[in-house]
């Protein structure tokens, strides 16, 4: 971008002060969620074998999720300020609530799955734990739309579908992976679903971004992308060839599908410091808004006055020195 | 002149005051940073040594966590419709070699629709009786949503402490009825503190007296309530656009959107229920 239209080529926006745990985070508040969702369904099926599995990956997720976020914080020890209110314009305060609640409620579910304590708690626990697992998966997407970075802004409709999507096929995976084939089944379809409609929904997001899609060509998005597609159609691949007949091919397609699903979340992440980073972004855009008549812009150049006082015109302070 | 439009009365009742802000002329300023060095001196701002830039005379890089007053420096081998300073100072930045020179204070610019305020999930974040935005430090927990949220840029975290800090517009000083450390210590009043109603006026004026001078290039920033961030209690006169000096051109509060973004939430969260309840009761077997 040429010299005048920035200063000195710097931000406008700052980069996120996020680290390594957020991506991480995405990947596993996703599995979780959508593994309680599998977890509670196939019980209602009497998929019993199937159910006990997706109950243990979605409270690992549970589990190891609020350690990656209070391991982001600045003051740790704050971790709890995020309960002292509810703010339904911060994604991540409505996010904090939602992820103590599933991590309550699936705690309950899985116990009782696996040693039958609390029974009569774990009636209403489970249906909720599957219930919240949904808005889980993608109050993330939320969380990085309602920010200024302009990659993830723009893909405010998209980006939603592509983390549910995320969800659905690592939590597959993650059954495909833990459970006897023969009772995977709702598992291989759920994990072989998943990884098409993340296809789908990523190319969808791209479409929409405009200029913004070549944040994604660029940089450690661009490998994170390549790695993920690479991981999530072969993992899909195998699963759908040999997962029913073998359990090595399962856990193998799996762990695949996984690590595509994670390496999706990593591309987005990365997606938003190379988005931040180049002014162009921020001002090209809200440019073209205001060209196009879309926008008056923060500017203006006449005066609300015509006959301008003397006094008033000359620079003071409000003392009037 | 004295206007007395309160700063959100449904929040502070009686004890709301006056919305106070800053009208930073940037067509006096002379790029002493002594705004820069009289915030860091009052708020106790760390110490950052940023070396030399090569950018003009900035050696101080942007706005963040440890400096909350930032001059900036436009230097540019470039013709310049320079106006005769005449002995009121209506411009005083420098003339020769066809050399265009800006220099502006930049400072938080306390929206009146603050994206840092509403995403932030802790309340750290605040609006105070004389309608600024304000970090408390004992409750903020560092979780940096405010950070990328700002569409100027504004926010940092502190890296040894973790919190993230910012331009308080002196909250201790204002609640003394004193005024802001930059302010008082600009030396050409580009820096002006006031009522904002009372500054908005001040501001017309003086647009209408650089037009009328013939300065075609001198616009307001933020200084009208229907842009993208219903405008700002800290708005600026400019002398070229606002991406010149690193500002946004049409700054928006990602809040505009939030309906469309927790609907997409909603609805994909809708679909993959769908999409489990296929999975789980959709087979042949």
């Amino acid at each position: 971008m040429s010299r005048s239209d920035s200063y000195y080529g710097q931000p406008v926006i700052k980069e996120p002060t996020w680290t390594w745990e957020i991506p991480m985070y995405f990947f596993t508040g996703g599995l979780a969620g959508a593994s309680a969702g599998l977890a509670w369904l196939s019980e209602l099926r009497g998929d019993d074998e199937l159910a006990r599995r997706a109950w243990a990956s979605a409270l690992g997720g549970l589990a190891i999720s609020p350690l990656f976020l209070i391991s982001d914080l600045g003051k740790p020890s704050r971790f709890f300020n995020m309960l002292r209110v509810f703010k339904v314009t911060s994604p991540m305060s409505v996010g904090s609530w939602i992820l103590s609640g599933s991590g309550l409620a699936t705690g309950v579910a899985a116990a009782n799955a696996w040693t039958g304590m609390f029974p009569r708690t774990s009636r209403v626990a489970r249906p909720a734990a599957a219930v919240l697992g949904l808005p889980l998966s993608t109050y993330t997407a939320a969380l990085l739309t309602n920010t200024a970075v302009p990659v993830w802004h723009e893909a405010r409709g998209s980006l939603a579908f592509f983390f549910a999507s995320g969800a659905a096929s690592s939590a597959g995976a993650a059954a495909v992976a833990l459970t006897p084939p023969k009772y995977a089944a709702a598992a291989r379809r759920l994990a072989i679903g998943g990884a098409v409609s993340e296809a789908v929904t990523n190319e969808v997001m791209r479409r929409g971004l405009g200029m913004h899609a070549e944040v994604y060509k660029a940089g450690p998005s661009h490998v994170f992308d390549n790695i993920s597609r690479a991981c999530v159609a072969s993992g899909a691949a195998l699963i759908a060839a040999r997962g029913r007949q073998s359990r090595a091919a399962a856990i193998a397609g799996g762990a695949l599908l996984g690590a595509g699903a994670l390496a999706a979340r990593w591309s987005v992440y990365k997606a938003g410091f190379g988005s931040a980073a180049d002014p162009k972004y921020v001002v090209a855009p809200q440019r073209e808004r205001i060209e196009r008549g879309e926008s008056r812009g923060a500017t203006r150049r006449d005066a609300k006055v015509s006959a301008p006082r003397r006094d008033l015109a000359t620079p003071a302070t409000s003392d009037g020195r | 002149m004295s206007h007395e439009t309160l700063a959100w009365p449904d929040s502070y009742g009686d004890k709301a005051k006056p919305r106070m802000g800053f009208f930073t002329d940037t067509t006096v300023c002379i790029g002493c940073k002594a705004c820069e060095v009289a915030c860091k001196e009052w708020n106790q701002v760390p110490m950052e040594i940023e070396g030399f830039s090569g950018k003009s005379y900035d050696n101080s890089g942007d706005l963040h966590a440890n400096r909350w007053r930032h001059v900036k420096f436009i230097e540019e081998a470039r013709p310049q419709n320079v106006l005769h300073v005449d002995s009121e100072g209506l411009a005083t930045y420098q003339e020769g070699d066809g050399l265009r020179w800006l220099m502006a204070s930049d400072v938080c610019k306390h929206c009146t629709d603050a994206a840092c305020l509403d995403v932030c999930p802790t309340g750290a974040l605040f609006r105070t009786e004389f309608g600024t935005v304000v970090v408390q430090e004992d409750v903020c927990n560092g979780c940096g949503y405010c950070v990328p949220a700002c569409p100027f840029g504004v926010l940092s975290k502190r890296e040894d402490d973790g919190r993230v800090w910012k331009c308080t517009l002196c909250y201790d000083r204002l609640k003394d009825d004193k005024e802001p450390a930059c302010a008082q210590a600009c030396p050409t009043n580009s820096i002006q503190y006031g009522q904002l109603d009372d500054l908005r006026e001040r501001a017309e004026h003086r647009l209408a007296r650089m037009r009328a001078a013939g300065q075609d290039e001198a616009r307001l920033y933020l200084a009208d309530d229907d842009d993208g961030v219903g405008g700002a209690g800290a708005f600026f006169l400019l002398l070229d656009e606002p991406e010149v000096y690193g500002l946004p051109p049409d700054p928006v509060d990602a809040r505009r959107d939030l309906p469309k973004v927790w609907t997409a939430a909603a609805a994909a969260a809708v679909t993959l229920g769908a999409g489990l309840v296929a999975a789980v009761f959709g087979g042949r077997e």
